[in-house]
């Protein structure tokens, strides 16, 4: 081996062999593409903060020349959506959190029993069940609306009744009680699918432990697997809440007028065939809209990705 | 621990204790039983009742009357009418496009990224995130974003002119012929950080002893990739394909955001047409004719992809 | 009347049956070791003692009760597990008091209880910690201070040692030893290990597919095995296995080792076997521990029956206290243990002594020993 080997055997090991050039190349092409996928949401932000005449008659990369927080306050407060009496999407925003929270709660919950059940309580024939439950994550809502939407309509008619009689409805027919009762019932296949991939690598000898120690089937469920959960645990509820605070299918058949969810709404302001079209509020509108979710992803991003990929890559 | 003598007394207490054994034993199924149950109804009996609703002449409101294959062949028939077009072609030609070109930017824009990417980058932390954020938006917010980027009057169109460039001409979004386009290119927005997410993932799970042996042997960083790193992630492949594959065939509010609900069906896709055609035509035996066949599409993909799944596992 | 009792038990699964039948005894105070390849259904069998694993025919009793259908926590055990199985969320003291807090001891009681356990097994200091905060070592013997703890009639032990680096293995081996001796305890212990096996227990039981193979004391199994599977299984190097025939002139029955090339080696039957069973040219396979085969001074000092035969060293290997040499009778190796001072090199030829005394007899066609 010569002396010029010896000198370049260690280099070609790593990247850093890369001439310059290559690596310019790598980080320009990096931050350009970083560029374009940013671009839209820096558009989105200064849009909104112009006031309407800069939007229609500037460039819409251009910074904001009258900064005014105006379109922002009427977005939440004032702007008419669609045909409805509420002002503003304030309203909308609060349907959103009345819906997603009961609905991760429930769905996640049932998720983790059922993945528990799944993994350390098999029965003949659990893998048929598991895969049934499966295969509902990916069925297209199309195919379901039409049941749902007579079976919802029935249960209004309930709900009317019980008005007649009691008068209250117990939730019969409530939209945001549909609603939820839609993206549990959807959401179950993948909170099962998460919690049973995650309590098959639990060692099964903590759950024989605990039995032998005498736990029961929910003691052992609360104080053993639960408190050791965390991390699927956040995985699941940030993916259910991404999920359902952006359905936008399940919210516009079955929730209308002042009960819709927020993606409703925004449909509702931005497509609004009537009068000015303000650009600006609608901006507003839309990153009121994202912020959750994007805060969520801002927070834990970490989570967020490895549910989409548990949610993707499935097995 | 009382050592009990009386014989008797051991054999009645060990009964006892063996009925209730067998109570709890009943628990797990009882816990499991509603998530199944409302899977059975919800996913696989309206389903059921999707397809017999695609036999009936159901009209505004669901109907028993059966009338054999009428509305399929009515379908089927559509598929070649294209001249004037039916909507069922504009929707099987536009989600052959949109379908197309999602998929294979996807991948491509994906796997760059993540190539890019695996090259022991500094920053690498803060550009993953910048990929992967339009995943956190819903699609009404993208489908919002991307309308008024493209909008030739306020948006890109109306900037480059701003720029000095007056014979530029980008007004996709606008246009009825290329509405779908526009489509694509906010859904690849939207999901091609995912993509490059899940070929990340596979990179990073290549045994690093491989690429040392590579390395011995002599192959350059190119080769390295094509012929060794990139066949081995063929299943990353095949998952991001289907995923794709999937979402594209359930997209429904991209479409409506982008193009502002859809006017005149010019980005018509098998999901708008399916909910068109039930809500607003009174149609409900061709609108659930479609879902049907958006089902047994996406049945088709998934169904062999699960089994291939699991059945790995239990290998 | 047995302490532990365990009649006819069966287990299957579907059309597969993994134990066969297995009859055992404990008395109280014992130290049962279950051995056998990895398989061979010992942690079946432990399960099925711990309530873990349903039984389909037979009986298990602890004092004469039967538990058979009894829950786990019902049965009045406490078990080891090869992975330690503490729970990452508690800390060690909660570890401890937990199968307690379950069955509602009250807390002052729990607290003395894992105090005093904590004493014993010098885990004061690490009671606060969590589990991922212990090295390997720590964690083995928080996991023996949660069975302790309770006080059970029964500790099951599964592999326990399984997991730790060879030399804290011997350390927590002779720890489980001095505990076992000075607290009395009953244990059922399962493992693959048979130095464990041997140095633990006041009973082996071995085990192949499901049967039982042989139960004594850890002596008889050693020296009397019971079968060529047990002969082959138990000892490190393994028993020298050859194969030989019956020979009989002026009433005295020997053995004859035919050797290619060479004289065969004849010597009177071992005094182990039952020399009535033997007739004239009957095959037999001749079984003798490597530490019966060594040079002649080493062999001859002590015993009744000694014979001799000559072949060419193949390898040696030095262990530090003895050194092993493998040589080959008809094509079979045999592995004789020499002093380690002994100068012995690679192709000499070098005599061999056979101590008898310590030497069996097999059938080969039932594999039992004659």
């Amino acid at each position: 081996m010569t002396a010029a080997d010896l000198v370049a055997a260690p280099r070609r090991r790593n990247y850093s062999s890369q001439s310059i050039v290559t690596r310019v190349v790598i980080y320009g092409l990096l931050g350009f593409f970083a560029i374009i996928y940013l671009v839209p949401l820096i558009v989105m932000v200064m849009t909104s903060l112009k006031p309407l005449d800069e939007v229609t008659g500037g460039n819409m990369f251009a910074l904001p020349k009258s900064l005014t927080f105006a379109p922002w306050t009427r977005a939440w407060g004032e702007a008419a959506i669609g045909v409805s009496d509420t002002a503003g999407i304030s309203g909308y925003f609060m349907n959103s959190i009345k819906m997603v929270v009961p609905a991760v709660v429930i769905s996640t919950l049932l998720g983790a029993l059922n993945g528990y059940v799944l993994t350390k309580w098999r029965f003949p024939g659990h893998k048929l069940v598991f895969g049934m439950m499966l295969f509902a994550c990916f069925i297209p809502f199309q195919s379901v609306i039409i049941p749902m939407a007579v079976i919802l309509g029935l249960l209004g008619q309930i709900g009317n009744q019980l008005i007649d009689t009691f008068g209250f409805s117990f939730g019969f027919g409530n939209p945001t009680v549909n609603l939820v009762l839609c993206h549990v019932v959807y959401g179950l296949g993948f909170t099962t699918l998460f919690f049973r991939n995650y309590y098959e690598a639990f060692p099964t000898e903590l759950v024989k432990a605990a039995m032998i120690d005498g736990a029961s089937f929910f003691q052992i469920f609360r104080r053993v697997l639960l408190p050791n959960s965390t991390p699927i645990i956040i995985v699941t509820v940030i993916y259910q809440f991404t999920n359902i605070w952006n359905d936008f299918l399940f919210g516009s058949t079955f929730a209308a007028g002042d009960q819709s969810p927020m993606t409703v709404a925004l449909n509702n302001l931005v497509n609004t065939s009537t009068g000015v079209v303000e650009y600006n509020v609608n901006m507003a509108a839309a990153i009121i809209a994202a912020a959750p979710t994007l805060f969520v992803y801002v927070v834990a991003g970490r989570y967020f990705v490895r549910g989409l990929m548990a949610g993707a890559v499935k097995g | 621990m009382a050592v009990t003598t009386v014989s008797g007394a051991v054999t009645d207490r060990g009964r006892r204790i063996t009925l209730r054994t067998r109570l709890q034993g009943l628990v797990p199924k009882l816990v499991l039983a509603p998530s199944f149950l409302l899977v059975l109804i919800f996913v696989y009996g309206f389903n059921l009742w999707t397809v017999f609703l695609s036999f009936t002449n159901s009209r505004a409101f669901t109907s028993t009357k059966l009338i054999g294959f009428a509305n399929y062949e009515k379908l089927w028939t559509w598929t070649f009418e294209s001249d004037p077009p039916s909507s069922w072609y504009t929707a099987i030609v536009n989600i052959g496009i949109f379908g197309g070109l999602y998929i294979v930017f996807c991948l491509a824009l994906g796997l760059t990224l993540a190539i890019l990417l695996d090259q022991k980058i500094r920053g690498e932390g803060i550009l993953r995130p910048i990929y992967l954020y339009p995943l956190a938006l819903s699609f009404i917010v993208t489908g919002t974003a991307w309308k008024l980027f493209l909008d030739p009057g306020i948006g890109l169109e109306k900037a480059v002119h701003d720029w000095g460039w007056t014979s530029f001409k980008f007004d996709w979004v606008v246009n009825p012929r290329m509405m779908i386009y526009c489509v694509a290119i906010a859904g690849i927005w939207q999901t091609s950080g995912f993509v490059m997410a899940m070929f990340l993932a596979g990179l990073r799970g290549v045994d690093g002893e491989i690429l040392k042996a590579a390395q011995i042997d002599g192959a350059s960083t190119y080769a390295t990739y094509r012929r060794i790193v990139i066949p081995i992630m063929r299943p990353v492949f095949l998952s991001a394909i289907i995923v794709l594959a999937h979402m594209a065939i359930k997209s429904y509010d991209l479409v409506l955001s982008v193009t502002g609900k859809n006017p005149g069906g010019a980005a018509e896709l098998p999901s708008t047409f399916m909910y068109s055609y039930t809500f607003t035509r009174n149609q409900m035996g061709v609108g659930s004719t479609s879902a049907v066949i958006m089902l047994m599409t996406i049945a088709a993909i998934m169904i062999p992809y699960l089994y291939s799944e699991l059945r790995e596992k239990r290998q | 009347m047995a302490f532990l009792e365990i009649n006819g038990l069966r287990k299957r699964y579907g059309a597969l049956e993994v134990l066969k039948g297995i009859d055992l005894t404990l008395d109280k105070g014992g130290f049962l070791v279950l051995i056998g390849p990895s398989g061979c259904g010992k942690s079946t069998l432990l399960g099925t003692i711990a309530g873990l694993e349903s039984i389909s025919a037979g009986k298990i009793s602890i004092e004469g009760q039967q538990i058979n259908d009894l829950h786990p926590s019902k049965r009045d055990i406490a078990m080891v597990f090869q992975s330690y199985a503490l729970y990452p969320n508690m800390t060690v003291a909660e570890n401890m008091a937990f199968g307690m807090e379950m069955r509602g001891v009250a807390r002052p009681e729990r607290e003395k209880a894992v105090a005093e356990v904590a004493k014993t097994l010098q885990l004061e200091h690490l009671l606060k910690r969590r589990p991922s905060q212990l090295s390997g070592g720590q964690r083995q013997r928080v996991a023996m201070g949660r069975a302790l703890v309770r006080q059970p009639r029964v500790f099951l032990f599964d592999e326990p040692l399984s997991n730790l680096d060879a030399k804290l293995r011997v350390d927590m081996r002779v720890e489980i030893k001095r505990l076992h001796q000075r607290t009395g305890a009953t244990i059922v212990y399962v493992t693959h290990d048979q130095i464990e096996a041997m140095t633990l227990a006041t009973r082996i039981a071995v085990l192949k597919d499901g049967e039982l193979q042989q139960v004594g004391t850890p002596q008889e199994v050693y020296n009397t095995p019971a079968n060529l599977f047990v002969a082959d299984f138990m000892g490190s190097p393994s028993m020298n296995l050859l194969e030989g025939k019956v020979s009989r002139s002026n009433g005295a029955a020997s053995v004859v080792i035919e050797r290619t090339g060479t004289a065969p080696i004849a010597f009177p039957v071992p005094t182990s076997a039952n020399v009535e069973a033997l007739g004239e040219g009957a095959r037999v396979i001749f079984g003798i521990r490597p530490e019966a085969v060594s040079d002649v001074e080493s062999v001859s000092a002590k015993s009744k029956s000694v014979t001799t035969f000559t072949s060419d060293v193949e390898i040696v290997e030095p262990a530090g206290s003895d050194t092993f040499v493998v040589t080959s009778i008809a094509g079979r190796e045999v592995t004789a243990r020499m002093r380690s001072d002994s100068d012995i090199r690679v192709g000499q030829s070098q005599v061999f002594a056979l101590n008898l005394d310590k030497a069996v007899l097999f059938d080969p066609a039932t594999t039992h020993r004659i």
